[in-house]
């Protein structure tokens, strides 16, 4: 028996494995995606995560159902805590929501492909390349794909810099305009304090050719996180020139801001 | 001569297995032709085989003799068969000997087999890579730049000389019975190599498969650059494991390492320069070329790896 069904048999129950079963994702004949996705792997993933989902961050979500239940979707969020923990508890969310679940694709930074091991294991569990191309091929499939536009400017900030939303980068409503994609805004309340770093290591993060090097603690804090979903948003497409882009992308982040505001109001404690 | 009744085809690369399945599928409807650079291969006695080095004067010959109606150049040398000299010569002047030729005594139609390894394996590539795509091998490797050479070579023949009608494929990985490039030799070994915490998705076309999509794009005559591939994909280290082969990690980190390995061990199965092919995906994108000539692989990848399985443990 390989490592894959063993794991499998032992920790992906029959319902979450009939739940995962009935959403459809186009896989090849050995399940897995042109963008390395493996539906095995995603079930074992899942189903381990989901102490780390329930227990440890205590997830609290609202407004999930704003997600369409079919369509290319971007789910737009803030971004922190120096690991993509905040993608996967969205993908998690959105995969076990009781109607209508997803599995999201998350856009991760050019480096992890290069990392051994990191690189093929997010892949398998739909993490893709945050490339325009992948992007867009993944929204003429119909995926829904979670973007977070500030990129490592949001991921790196430090402790003090928290909740501060960065740039957001236009290239994920030139996607949205492109392919009638619907934009769910997204306020992670809680990650900024799963990692919380106080500087970053700029020479060594340069000479290993990564984006940073935090200074923090050696393990992540069981923060509670709040994931506030807002209301579906359209943009027409057409020939619209870059200022009316980029104005259209400060309205989605003054959403995020506000769902972000909405978390940090309603929450009482850090942990 | 026999030409009259049959259009006429030259088929290059005649000692390789491809060539053979294609020969074997043309070969009641056209009068074959098959040369080789390497060796001189019987066919059978209706077909005239020659062992000829494309850029000597000799090659026109062939051309005057046989009136020819199309080409169909399989004959890419590969790396583990000669050095990068040679092959250079073989693979981009010996090609463009060939479609001058061709243009010189009027034929009308021309296939050139690439390879997805034109494209360059890299970290930042993303999934299904259309034919659009730049070919960024040849700025990662010199040992691919003349397969990149060919391809532009062609692509330079392919708008200079429109009546050529030049179709250039660019498959998956090709494997399968007789295959011998560097993929089918690993799927065959009982030991195969892997670079330790890397398994990227890849794309494996039948020999069978091929055979019959290089037929229909010469049959159905319509120019341009496609990628061939099937809609299925599995990760490298799954399709060993499917092909029952043990796997060999390498360490991954640094990069200079493995390298290193593959050239002191002198591991020909796991050539250098190939390396960034078994650690970052080229995953293309075939819709194209299915589309244009409505083609659908036959053969799925469990029966592929089935093949390299009993192969290994014959009942």
């Amino acid at each position: 028996m390989s490592l894959k069904s063993y794991l499998k048999e032992k920790f992906v129950s029959k319902e979450l494995d009939a739940q995962l079963d009935k959403i459809e994702k186009s896989v090849g004949t050995l399940g897995y995606d042109p963008w390395g996705f493996n539906a095995e792997t995603n079930k074992i993933v899942l189903s381990l995560y989901s102490a780390v989902y329930n227990k440890y961050f205590r997830v609290q979500t609202d407004g999930i159902e704003n997600i369409p239940a079919n369509g290319p979707v971007l789910i737009i969020a803030n971004h922190s805590g120096q690991l993509p923990i905040d993608g996967t508890l969205i993908g998690y969310a959105l995969a076990t929501r009781k109607v209508s679940p997803r599995l999201p694709r998350a856009m991760i930074e050019r480096f992890f492909p290069t990392v051994p091991f990191l690189g093929n294991f997010l892949n398998q569990t739909g993490a893709v390349l945050g490339d325009p191309v992948n992007c867009a091929k993944m929204l003429e499939n119909d995926e829904a794909v979670i973007v977070f536009p500030e990129g490592i400017r949001g991921s790196g900030k430090l402790y003090k810099d928290r909740y501060q939303l960065k740039r957001f980068g236009n290239g994920f409503m030139h996607l949205a305009m492109k392919y009638n994609a619907t934009i769910v805004p997204c306020g992670v309340v809680g990650c900024e304090e799963t990692i919380p770093a106080i500087a970053n290591i700029k020479p060594l993060a340069k000479l290993l050719g990564i984006p940073y090097v935090p200074v923090t603690l050696p393990f992540i804090l069981p923060a509670k996180v709040r994931l506030n979903f807002g209301q579906p948003m359209k943009f027409e497409g057409g020939d619209v020139r870059e200022e009316e882009v980029t104005r259209r992308v400060e309205q989605v982040k003054s959403v995020i801001s506000d769902l972000i505001d909405k978390g940090l109001s309603e929450r009482k404690r850090l942990f | 001569m026999s030409k009259k009744q049959k259009p006429t085809v030259l088929i290059t690369g005649a000692a390789g297995a491809l060539a053979q399945q294609v020969i074997n599928r043309l070969r009641d409807t056209y009068q074959i032709v098959a040369v080789d650079f390497r060796k001189q291969t019987y066919l059978s006695d209706d077909i005239p085989s020659y062992q000829i080095n494309f850029n000597k004067r000799v090659f026109e010959d062939l051309f005057r003799k046989y009136d020819f109606d199309g080409v169909i150049h399989l004959g890419r040398i590969t790396s583990s068969e000669e050095t990068r000299m040679r092959r250079y010569n073989a693979n981009v002047l010996g090609t463009q000997k060939l479609l001058e030729l061709s243009h010189k005594y009027g034929i009308e139609k021309v296939i050139v087999l690439s390879t997805y390894h034109v494209y360059g394996a890299n970290a930042y590539n993303p999934a299904l890579i259309d034919e659009t795509a730049p070919l960024k091998a040849a700025e990662l490797t010199m040992d691919l730049i003349d397969s990149v050479e060919l391809e532009n070579l062609a692509n330079i023949y392919l708008w200079k000389y429109r009546d050529l009608n030049i179709t250039i494929l660019r498959p998956c990985n090709i494997v399968g019975p007789g295959v011998q490039n560097t993929m089918s030799l690993l799927l065959s070994s009982k030991h195969a190599p892997v670079l330790a915490g890397f398994s990227p998705v890849m794309q494996f076309i039948h020999i069978d498969d091929m055979a019959d999509a290089i037929v229909l794009a010469y049959e159905k005559n319509k120019s341009g650059i496609y990628n061939v591939a099937p809609e299925d994909w599995v990760s490298y280290q799954q399709a060993l494991e499917l092909a029952g082969c043990s796997k060999v990690p390498l360490p991954s980190i640094p990069p200079g390492l493995p390298k290193f390995l593959t050239k002191v061990m002198d591991l020909k199965i796991f050539p250098a320069f190939l390396l960034n092919y078994f650690k970052y995906p080229v995953v293309i994108d075939g819709r194209s070329f299915n589309r244009t000539f409505g083609f659908k692989v036959k053969r799925p990848l469990k029966e592929i790896f089935r093949y390299y399985r009993e192969m290994k443990n014959p009942s």
